[in-house]
């Protein structure tokens, strides 16, 4: 039964094509910093990473131990309520957190959970390993070092921590790094407990493990002063390497993350949680400022279109299902789990639902995503009046006559849930359409692999800091510090410098400050006198790639690296031997080098013997002659000396005696 | 006015801050030896060495800062924080039972407290009302401070005062009443209440939280909902603590007031009936009721209130090697009443007799409990039960230390005779002291053996 003509109809396809024009969003392959200064990029990072200690923060469980979902000896469930601020104010996520009820349950194994992880014991003292290890970071990031570390709760009714909150402490304030064309600010540097590892979340349960809770882990936040999202790829790996050239940090997955604040201008500060690799960073960053920019322009095209905001309503109406026709599969399963049937009104909203947000997103992915993590409807939750992306019922034809008294300029929204769920999501979408004529809202967002995000939890606000009653400051005397500072490694930035320096190929540099191996070849450089350019390519060439293609069997350790030179120099061998034994060291660490020789058939032949097989293979060449090029020649050749001359000569010394015996 | 200003700062730091003319709740620059520092500077708690000073940084977190490194100090600005859970009036709604709230202090209802960087009481029924609003479904809620003590400073002036204030309250015809109280001496007061207050018609139960209530895990809301609920709607009319059953927010339990016990320093789950069972299961809406036989709710309001207490009673906890001098400083020191906890079955060791024989003639009471917690005093097993008996000590059956304590100071407070001391100790209240012990009532599982292990995956949470 449509009530509107079709022609009248807008098309959402079109709408959406339309408004990423108006929004003037360009991949971010095209996009130069003109585009970014535009629409006033500007982003901050807070880099988390894991500390090396033996056991946990604030009690003795070991630290670095894992299980899977299902590998648990209890659970413990809790419910979390919002509480007052040491400054009396609740926080804004709190409330929204509460209004969820959710129900949260801790899966728990004996080796990593006490009674401090579920919340039934306080804190003991902080590992002091941990606090040191922060504060030679900070001092690293130039940190300036409180004269007194005061342990403060973070609220986090999220329940990714059973206590509420999360204890944390400031070491250092005001320091700062350098990239290769600017320097960048830190804020601060915070020394606090890791969160348990979410399981699940589906309606009303959200279910966690609580074996990496507690681990020490420090957060490095840097002042929203990158203005392009390679900028803020370089500024996180600026920080990740430093933390590992510590060399006191943790690897590995999840080791590492960050939260990335990203705004446009005019827009407001989002944050992007838990982004493990750093390699998503710039095409999170660029869409996220383009997202912020389009909720702009969807301010813009409401607020002239509506008259008067501040009164603006939605309508709703219950919908009962027998009165529709043939039901889609998803709308039949929620009929027979007993769900409500709801539709909704916007108007002033046409052509806003299908208005660009992100690559492949529309206005009402936004509306979506807030009724599954506030509401917690599971998706599917909703149909709308605008969909294009893929084939649903046409609301027109679900929507009762006469429930609205619509006209040309509304959009519809049919969502179900439980009844105990509607209230809630009524409040939930009308909230998040009046905040679009705000513009951008205040939020944290989950990231995806493809470079987009989804609402994850309104942005909390200093409102959710309480200091920790449990425990007393800790004094940070000069003394401490300055035995700290006494061994601190090398600079990140001075590493890249001498790596350019010394020719190394830029393109090794993320492996090798990755994984803090800047010192090994230096020493390696300085004690054995080998080309650095050499052991660089090595490492972030060959070691970078044995490492993606090759099972170890374990104990690999970088250090058998510099063994490994150390025993050619002495056996007077080639250098180029480093490789092919590096493969077999790589799988099998434990391995003395003697056999490691035999593994790759490697034999000592002279020099001599080696080229006075050439003439023998010139003839053997001549007589098949499959080409005329004496190039051809000479890589023929080369193929069957190969084996015997690497690690008896330089291959290409080799090559040019070949070259130069048939010019004779 | 110094100390409003500088509140918490003393000797070298508030000598700092004088001297650059900087205020607690100032917005103040601190330049160092290690970088400058910006901030608000927060009051300093009492016991907190001199040599710092506190204060929140713009990103929320707190900092010391120390002050041999600071080199100049200047205030920008000023703003006090004023720390109040929202005030609501509490609704009437008609067909709720009206139940009143006492407050004693405690954690149930607390606040961040400056002076000692810890949780103080803090309480109203607007404020409660604020902070877990379905209260209002459970019941008409009013309130009264009785006094704000922590749990450890709760003692006999305290269990008169209430049980006074709670004869009172019944007779103005309250249907229940619940006590906020710190969990430390809740099994005290619970004992202290049962004999003071006798045949109450209505319920009387006693809750606290493990967790503070400034934390969103606490176990205050959900414990005070199901005290609320217990006091306005079950049938028990006891004197009752209401804790978590599990460490979960999932359900709470009703103990006896004489035969519960806090079992853990610091576990949600911390409250335990011993030598019996829970009176009741308790949740947000409904009560179950365990333990069949108890005292049902009545319309009349007849009750006995007996707010009696001698502090010339003690408690001795014996162990081997204790020296007969122990027990003659007590007799010396004026005690009229010695609650002695023994090893075992009931035993002290044989060089204390004659120092039990001197406290006995000079009319010192003696009551005989157990060090094993759960279990009867068995005298008449071995010839040092039937040899002590003789020099005077009486067996206090399966009454808990505590609660033996609390009687025989309930009982010296009427009277110093001691065979009616005698008789008001052995005559059985309400369950101090039980004919027979379930074979449920003693339950203390081990971890990690094969069965509880999977009673601990399946079932408990």
């Amino acid at each position: 039964m449509p009530k509107h003509n079709s022609k009248t109809k807008s098309d959402p396809e079109n709408n959406y094509l339309k408004s990423m024009k108006e929004v003037e969003y360009v991949p971010r392959k095209e996009a130069t910093q003109e585009t970014y200064d535009k629409i006033g990029f500007m982003s901050g990072l807070e880099v988390h990473q894991q500390l090396l200690t033996e056991k946990k923060l604030f009690c003795h469980c070991p630290a670095g131990v894992y299980n899977g979902n299902d590998q648990f000896d209890a659970e413990v469930i809790r419910h979390m309520r919002p509480t007052l601020s040491e400054l009396g104010e609740y926080d804004g996520t709190a409330l929204m957190e509460f209004k969820t009820r959710k129900e949260i349950v801790y899966r728990l194994k004996n080796e990593t959970t006490c009674t401090y992880e579920v919340d039934d014991t306080p804190p003991f003292q902080i590992d002091k390993t941990a606090v040191d290890i922060s504060i030679q970071i900070s001092l690293m990031s130039k940190l300036n070092i409180v004269g007194e570390v005061h342990i403060t709760r973070k609220q986090y009714l999220d329940g990714s921590i059973p206590t509420g909150f999360q204890r944390t402490a400031i070491i250092g304030v005001e320091g700062e790094i350098y990239l290769k064309n600017k320097k960048v600010r830190l804020i601060q540097l915070s020394l606090e407990e890791d969160s348990c590892r979410e399981v699940s979340d589906i309606r009303h349960t959200r279910i966690f493990k609580t074996d990496r809770l507690g681990m020490p882990l420090i957060e490095t936040v840097t002042y929203p002063e990158m203005v392009n999202p390679d900028e803020v790829m370089e500024a996180c790996n600026y920080i990740r390497f430093l933390n590992r050239s510590s060399g006191k940090v943790r690897t590995g997955i999840g080791a590492g993350r960050q939260d990335v604040n990203v705004s446009c201008k005019g827009g407001t500060r989002v944050e992007i949680k838990g982004v493990s690799r750093t390699k998503s960073i710039p095409e999170l960053t660029h869409n996220e400022a383009f997202r912020q920019w389009a909720l702009l322009k969807i301010r813009a095209k409401l607020n002239a279109a509506i008259p008067d905001t501040k009164s603006w309503k939605m309508n709703h109406k219950q919908i009962d299902f027998d009165l529709l026709g043939d039901l889609p599969e998803h709308l039949k399963e929620a009929h027979e789990s007993g769900y409500q049937l709801f539709a909704v009104q916007m108007p002033g909203f046409k052509g806003m639902l299908s208005h660009f947000t992100q690559p492949g997103k529309i206005f009402a992915d936004e509306i979506c995503d807030r009724l599954k993590v506030v509401a917690c409807l599971e998706k599917p939750n909703m149909i709308h009046s605008e969909e294009f992306r893929q084939a649903t019922p046409n609301i027109d034809l679900l929507i009762p006559d006469n429930i609205f008294d619509r006209d040309d300029t509304d959009a519809q929204i049919i969502f179900w849930g439980p009844e105990e769920d509607i209230e809630t999501a009524l409040e939930t979408i009308e909230e998040r359409c009046k905040m679009a004529f705000d513009g951008v809202p205040n939020e944290t967002r989950k990231s995806f692999d493809d470079g987009t995000t989804i609402f994850e939890r309104v942005l909390p606000g200093a409102d959710r800091m309480y200091p920790d009653t449990d425990s007393a400051p800790i004094p940070l005397e000069n003394e401490r510090i300055e035995n700290l500072r006494k061994n601190l490694p090398g600079e990140v930035i001075d590493y890249y410098h001498k790596m350019r320096e010394w020719n190394i190929p830029e393109d090794t540099f993320i492996y090798i400050l990755r994984n803090n191996l800047f010192p090994l070849i230096e020493r390696i450089t300085n004690d054995l006198k080998v080309n650095p350019k050499f052991v660089g390519t090595t490492l972030g060439h060959k070691l970078k790639f044995i490492e993606g293609h090759y099972q170890s069997s374990g104990n690999f350790k970088y250090e058998i690296i510099y063994d490994l030179f150390k025993f050619l120099k002495e056996k007077k061998l080639e250098l180029q031997l480093i490789k092919p034994l590096l493969t077999v060291a790589w799988q099998h660490p434990e391995m003395e080098f003697n056999i490691m020789l035999d593994t790759i058939k490697f034999n000592k032949i002279s020099r001599e013997k080696i080229i006075s097989k050439i003439p023998i293979l010139e003839k053997e060449f001549s007589e098949i002659r499959i080409s005329k090029n004496s190039g051809v020649e000479t890589k023929w050749i080369m193929g069957h000396l190969n084996k015997i001359a690497t690690g008896n000569m330089a291959l290409n010394e080799l090559s040019s005696i070949i070259d130069e015996n048939r010019a004779i | 006015m110094d100390k409003d200003i500088f509140q918490g700062y003393k000797g070298a730091s508030l000598a700092i801050l004088k001297k650059y003319n900087v205020r607690v709740w100032g917005q103040a620059t601190i330049n160092t030896s290690r970088g400058p520092f910006i901030g608000t500077i927060l009051p300093r708690a009492e016991n907190d060495d001199d040599k710092h000073i506190v204060m929140k940084i713009p990103t929320g977190y707190n900092i010391g800062v120390d002050i041999d490194t600071i080199t100049d100090m200047k205030e920008t600005g000023y703003k006090k924080a004023n720390y109040k859970i929202p005030e609501k009036e509490f609704p009437v709604t008609k067909g709720l039972p009206n139940v009143k709230l006492f407050g004693t202090g405690g954690t149930i209802a607390s606040r961040l407290d400056y002076r000692t960087g810890a949780v103080i009481p803090a309480f109203s029924p607007g404020e409660l009302y604020g902070a877990v609003p379905e209260l209002a479904d459970i019941c008409n809620l009013t309130t009264e401070k009785v006094f704000a003590v922590f749990s450890e400073n709760m003692g006999p002036e305290q269990y008169k005062q209430l049980a006074v204030r709670i004869g009172e309250e019944i007779e103005n015809g309250i249907e229940g009443i619940v006590i906020g109280h710190g969990t430390d001496t809740l099994h005290h007061t619970g004992a202290a209440l049962t004999f003071m207050v006798q045949n109450p018609p209505i319920p009387i139960v006693l809750v606290g939280s493990q967790r503070s209530s400034d934390r969103p895990s606490s176990d205050a809301a959900l414990n005070l909902m199901h005290a609320m609920n217990a006091a306005g709607n079950s049938d028990i009319a006891e004197v009752m603590v209401c804790m978590f059953g599990p460490t979960s927010d999932d359900y709470g339990l009703l103990h006896k007031g004489t035969r519960v016990r806090k079992m853990h320093s610091s576990y949600r789950s911390t409250f335990r009936t011993i030598g019996d069972v829970p009176m009741a299961m308790v949740d947000r809406k409904k009560i179950t009721t365990i333990k069949k036989d108890y005292k049902r709710r009545r319309k009349d309001r007849d009750v006995t209130i007996l707010p009696y207490f001698s502090d010339k009673v003690t408690m001795l906890y014996y162990y081997p090697g204790m020296k007969p001098d122990t027990i003659d400083a007590l007799v010396d020191a004026g005690y009229k009443g010695i609650v002695i906890v023994g090893t075992g079955l009931g035993h002290v060791n044989k060089e204390l007799y004659p120092a039990i024989e001197r406290a006995n003639a000079k009319g010192v009471v003696m009551y005989m409990t157990l060090q094993t917690i759960w279990g009867y005093v068995h005298m008449f097993v071995y010839d040092t039960g039937r040899d002590m008996m003789a020099k005077g000590i009486i067996p206090g059956a399966n009454m808990l230390p505590e609660v033996a304590f609390i009687k025989l100071g309930w009982a010296l407070g009427q009277t110093e005779d001691p065979e009616k001391v005698k008789e008001l100790m052995l005559t059985v209240i309400n369950d101090e002291i039980t004919e027979r012990e379930p074979y449920n009532g003693y339950l203390v599982y081990q971890g990690e053996v094969p069965e509880i292990k999977k009673f601990m995956r399946d079932v408990r949470k």
